[in-house]
């Protein structure tokens, strides 16, 4: 089957590579463009292990073929620090050892990035909500809550 | 003299809650897990699979397969060793079908190509006949008369006779007249109890970058928690030298038991092996489900006695495990766990390992433990229920302590669990008012924890910094662990010490990570590690000052002299040691190898309060507490965490996951939609008291505590939820269509 | 001699006695009298034990002492998640 050319701007930079047409933006992500923080945990999109954001709107990269990409905004886990200065989620995340194995820990970063972006202060229960597609299996969500939580507190002070 | 820095109070950098040192790599996405790999010319793999529960494997045909463009090789059992006994010839027989398929998802045959893409057609295009045989999966079935035999021969010599060919182990222990003692009972409850299979949900499939070329020489990337483990049984399964397969352990993306074999890593060498290519081999979810290690599916009857002042006067449990067509199922951990937490004149309990076509089960936290609870711990709630006597009251009534007998045998060292029933009494959760239709529960559980084989090195750099190479793999965030312990030693900052995980040929043998045995075994050999790095660094002090070396001692990550010669020399930092240590006798390294035998035991007690939508069947747990004896919490937030893990996994055992079966044999619900772990939606925060009651055998007191955490769980929910639908729940998951089951007929009733 | 206590799945392979007393100063001192005074409990030897002495479960070590006086039970083996 012949492949497909894709150009498409991933973390601020524009990429172009050649997939085949059933491959899935996590395989494009992973294995064309060398950017394997995305983490393939089902291949289904129950996990949330590989989410990223599309112009800006979070999806599951396994749900979503790599042609599809095409003319589109990617934003990885890769992205989210700048240069060395980590993001205040990262930090947080850090800080309250919301992660034991940190398989989970891309897709959670990049979606609780995406809750503070729309809703900068988030109640518990939105949090859990809005995280409910990123499966956990370490922690029991607790720390992760905190964190979030803490990190929004504290960028809401900061801005 | 031998430098003992043991201790129990006093520490300077264990008990803090310093940054993980794997958190950058882990926020930014660039730690490297099982799938992260690559290599040059890789190619990618595919497992042909069995559709069927039990079928005799007549003929497999790859020729269409290896016409495909892009394929380099296809492996069946042929392509491995032959002539193997006992468990290597369990594993080899489960990561490769011989002559019959026994599960479905049981592997067949296995191609490599050049893209992920291609490896998948061409797995399809194999083609295998088969004749079906007739299946079991239920433990119960498979133990009545005829039920299909699943293997004949295979059960061992502790099997009386008379009992189905299914019945592979048996086990049976304890002590005193139990007859005897229930006369003396003023009620006696019996009941029957069923829990269903669970896998271990991590995250991470499995996952592994094999090279094996002609010579024999191999090298080995995979997600494992244990990869001396893992070296040893490829080694074997492959016809190799041990020393010659190189492995690496990833970073792992959860394991709880499940990553302590070998299921697809032997699989990609003999595909390198035959096509002369590095092979990655991942994983999908719905292979994880069906042809990895879920734990054992159970069936149990618990008797107790009790008098009206809450004293057990006696116990005892039937306990029938299937692990799938293997033996292996850990029916003597629940029968020794199920009443360690109580000090009884008379028990009895009894175990069988039931073989039945499904996966191989595989250890999965605590293995066997939290199944023995929840029928334990429900009977002994119903009695309390029915005696109107206090919960907490009536198990310090009848708590184990040190000088006990234990159900298995032997007497209690120092054990916590009468610290951890206290603290759960003075918790205000225990109080706390509910509110309508809620109920609350609570429960004890054990775990035994383990030592196992262990080496750590340590090496001293010259600007006075170490480097600790451990062999464990880190599940949890023990490299903290590590560094802070050998930072108490060294009496340098957490900061200045690196721990990597080293690969088998930079350290010697160690076990798996399991049994809780990392913070336990590796942090005692750390510890033993840098001891023998401060002895060297003493001893070049002293040879500096032309003092003995005995009259050199370390404090503040400085040496010192002592004696008579206290005060006559400034402290001596490390760093100005390290700097000239290429020329005072060489490099500075301790090292320590062992196989210590002092794991402390660990017990919990959890506080559950549920809440029962009486229309839609629908459980929510609103608060949960757990307490538990850590012995000494080295990262206490780490600790934390094991705590709330345990507990998540346990309270979605209860409520929601099970492997589901078909008429046909088939797995039903491979897949996270179906089968459903809690997300974060479905909790509360966890609620965690660490107790520290320090283990005679850790230098610093430590106990393993990764394990125990789940053991609680499941009968702790159980008792919520009795309490709250006002029946009595002795099955599991308690999914809505069971409670509302369940409260139907105690309406009819 | 050390007592060692059986766990009652052996007892029928001891004529029903629920401790056999052998010769041994270590684990592996124990583990070979076991083997060759009581042969019928080989096969659970091979399938792998653990020995509790004095409350500590030995899983391995062949060397740890053991004394006339010290409380010795057989244990099926531990393994772990």
């Amino acid at each position: 089957m012949s492949k497909l050319h894709v150009t498409t701007k991933v973390n601020g930079d524009t990429v172009e590579f050649l997939c085949d047409p059933r491959e899935t933006l996590l395989d494009v992500l992973r294995d064309r463009l060398g950017l394997t923080g995305a983490k393939e945990g089902c291949g289904t999109g129950d996990c949330g292990a590989c989410s990223v954001t599309v112009d800006g709107r979070l999806v599951c990269s396994c749900l979503m073929l790599g042609a599809e990409a095409e003319g589109k905004e990617i934003a990885t886990v890769e992205g989210i620090a700048e240069g060395g200065a980590l993001h205040p989620l990262q930090k947080k995340f850090i800080e309250y050892a919301a992660l034991q194995c940190g398989i989970c820990t891309p897709g959670i970063l990049v979606a609780a990035k995406n809750l503070l972006e729309k809703t900068p202060d988030p109640t518990e229960e939105q949090v859990r909500y809005w995280l409910a597609g990123n499966l956990c299996r370490c922690t029991g969500y607790d720390k992760i809550i905190r964190a979030v939580m803490d990190t929004a507190a504290e960028m809401r002070e900061a801005s | 003299m031998a430098l003992d820095s043991s201790k129990t109070t006093g520490f300077k950098y264990v008990g803090t809650r310093p940054d993980r040192p794997d958190g950058f790599d882990k926020v930014t996405g660039r730690a490297k897990f099982g799938a992260d790999a690559t290599a040059p010319g890789m190619l990618f793999a595919a497992i042909k699979r069995s559709p069927h529960a039990h079928a005799r494997i007549l003929r497999i045909d790859t020729t269409k397969a290896l016409a495909m463009e892009g394929v380099k090789a296809v492996v069946t059992r042929a392509d491995f060793a032959t002539g193997l006994t006992g468990e290597n010839w369990n594993i080899l027989e489960n990561v490769m079908a011989g002559d019959t398929a026994l599960y479905d998802g049981h592997a067949v045959a296995a191609v490599a190509a050049t893209s992920a893409l291609s490896a998948r057609d061409a797995m399809k295009a194999i083609e295998v006949e088969y004749e079906i045989l007739p299946h079991v999966t239920d433990v119960d079935k498979a133990m009545e008369p005829g039920a299909p035999v699943i293997r004949t021969g295979a059960a061992d010599a502790s099997v009386p006779e008379g009992l189905h060919p299914n019945v592979v182990r048996y086990h049976k222990s304890g002590h005193g007249d139990v007859e005897a003692g229930f006369a003396e009972a003023d009620l006696v409850i019996e009941d029957h109890f069923v829990t269903e299979a669970t896998h271990q949900g991590y995250i991470e499939p499995h996952a592994c970058l094999g090279t094996l070329g002609a010579d024999g020489k191999g090298e080995l990337w995979c997600c494992t928690q244990g990869h001396w483990n893992v070296q040893k049984v490829c080694a074997a399964l492959l016809g190799l030298e041990t020393s010659q397969l190189r492995v690496t352990a990833s970073e792992i993306g959860g394991g709880f038991g499940g990553k302590t074999t070998v299921f697809i890593e032997p699989v990609a060498l003999a595909l390198s092996r035959k096509a002369n290519r590095p092979v990655k081999l991942v994983m999908t979810r719905a292979e994880v489900f069906k042809a990895s290690g879920p734990t054992s599916s159970t069936s149990m009857d618990v008797r107790i006695g009790m008098k009206t002042d809450g004293t057990i006067t006696a116990a005892e449990g039937v306990f029938r495990l299937q692990g799938g067509a293997f033996p292996g199922a850990p029916m003597e951990f629940t029968a020794m766990c199920a009443f360690a937490p109580y000090d009884l004149k008379h028990v009895r309990q009894v175990g069988y390992d039931v073989l039945t076509n499904r996966p191989k089960q595989a250890a999965y936290r605590a293995p066997g433990s939290p199944m023995a609870a929840f029928a334990v711990e429900s009977v002994i709630d119903e009695l309390c229920k029915k005696l109107d006597l206090d919960p907490i009251d009536t198990r310090l009534k009848n708590a184990s302590h040190e000088g006990t007998r234990a159900s298995f045998g032997p007497k209690w060292p120092r054990i916590g669990l009468v610290e951890t029933l206290e603290a759960a009494k003075a918790h205000p959760h225990y109080t706390a008012p509910l509110a309508p239709g809620q109920g609350r529960g609570i429960s004890c559980g054990f775990w035994f924890n383990h030592g196992g084989e262990t080496s750590v090195s340590l090496a001293m750099s010259e600007d006075g910094s170490a480097q600790i190479m451990v062999g464990t793999p880190d599940i949890g965030g023990s490299r903290a662990s590590m560094a802070l312990m050998a930072a108490e030693v060294l009496g340098i900052p957490y900061e200045n010490i690196r721990c990597t995980i080293a690969d088998t040929a930079s350290l010697g043998y160690n076990e798996i990570s399991h049994g809780s045995r990392v913070t336990y075994a590796s942090g005692l050999a750390t510890i033993k590690a840098a001891e023998a790095a401060v002895e060297e660094l003493c001893a070049r002090a002293a040879a500096k000052w032309g003092i003995p070396e005995d009259a050199v001692y370390w404090e503040d990550g400085c040496a010192k002299p002592s004696g008579p010669n206290a005060g006559d020399f400034e402290p001596l930092p490390i760093a100005e040691i390290t700097a000239t240590m290429g020329a005072t006798g060489g490099p500075i390294n301790g090292h320590f190898e062992a196989t210590p035998e002092g794991a402390g035991v660990s017990f919990a007690t959890h506080i559950v309060d549920a809440e029962v939508d009486r229309e839609t069947g629908s459980t929510k747990v609103v608060r949960y507490t757990v307490v538990q004896d850590a012995g000494k919490a080295v990262h206490p937030t780490y600790v934390e965490g094991q705590f709330q893990g345990g507990a998540a996994q346990g309270i979605g055992w209860a409520l929601n996951e099970e492997y589901i079966y078909g008429e046909d044999g088939r797995l039903q619900n491979a897949g996270f939609l179906d089968y459903r772990i809690p997300v974060a939606s479905d909790l509360p925060m966890i609620d965690t008291v660490i107790v520290e009651v320090p283990n005679p055998g850790h230098p610093f007191g430590v106990r393993g505590v990764g394990e125990t955490s789940i053991c609680p769980p499941l009968a702790a929910i159980a008792n919520a939820v009795s309490a709250a639908a006002g029946v009595r729940m002795r099955q599991l998951p308690m999914r809505p269509s069971r409670i509302l089951e369940a409260l139907d007929s105690a309406a009819d009733g | 001699m050390v007592d060692v206590a059986l766990w009652s799945g052996l007892r029928p392979l001891v004529g029903g006695r629920d401790s056999v007393t052998v010769e041994g100063g270590t684990v592996g001192e124990i583990l070979t009298a076991l083997r060759r005074d009581h042969p019928a409990l080989g096969p659970t030897l091979d399938a792998g034990v653990s020995v509790v002495v004095d409350g500590r479960v030995i899983a391995a070590s062949l060397t740890e002492p053991v004394h006339p006086d010290s409380e010795v039970v057989l244990m099926m083996r531990l393994k772990g998640g």
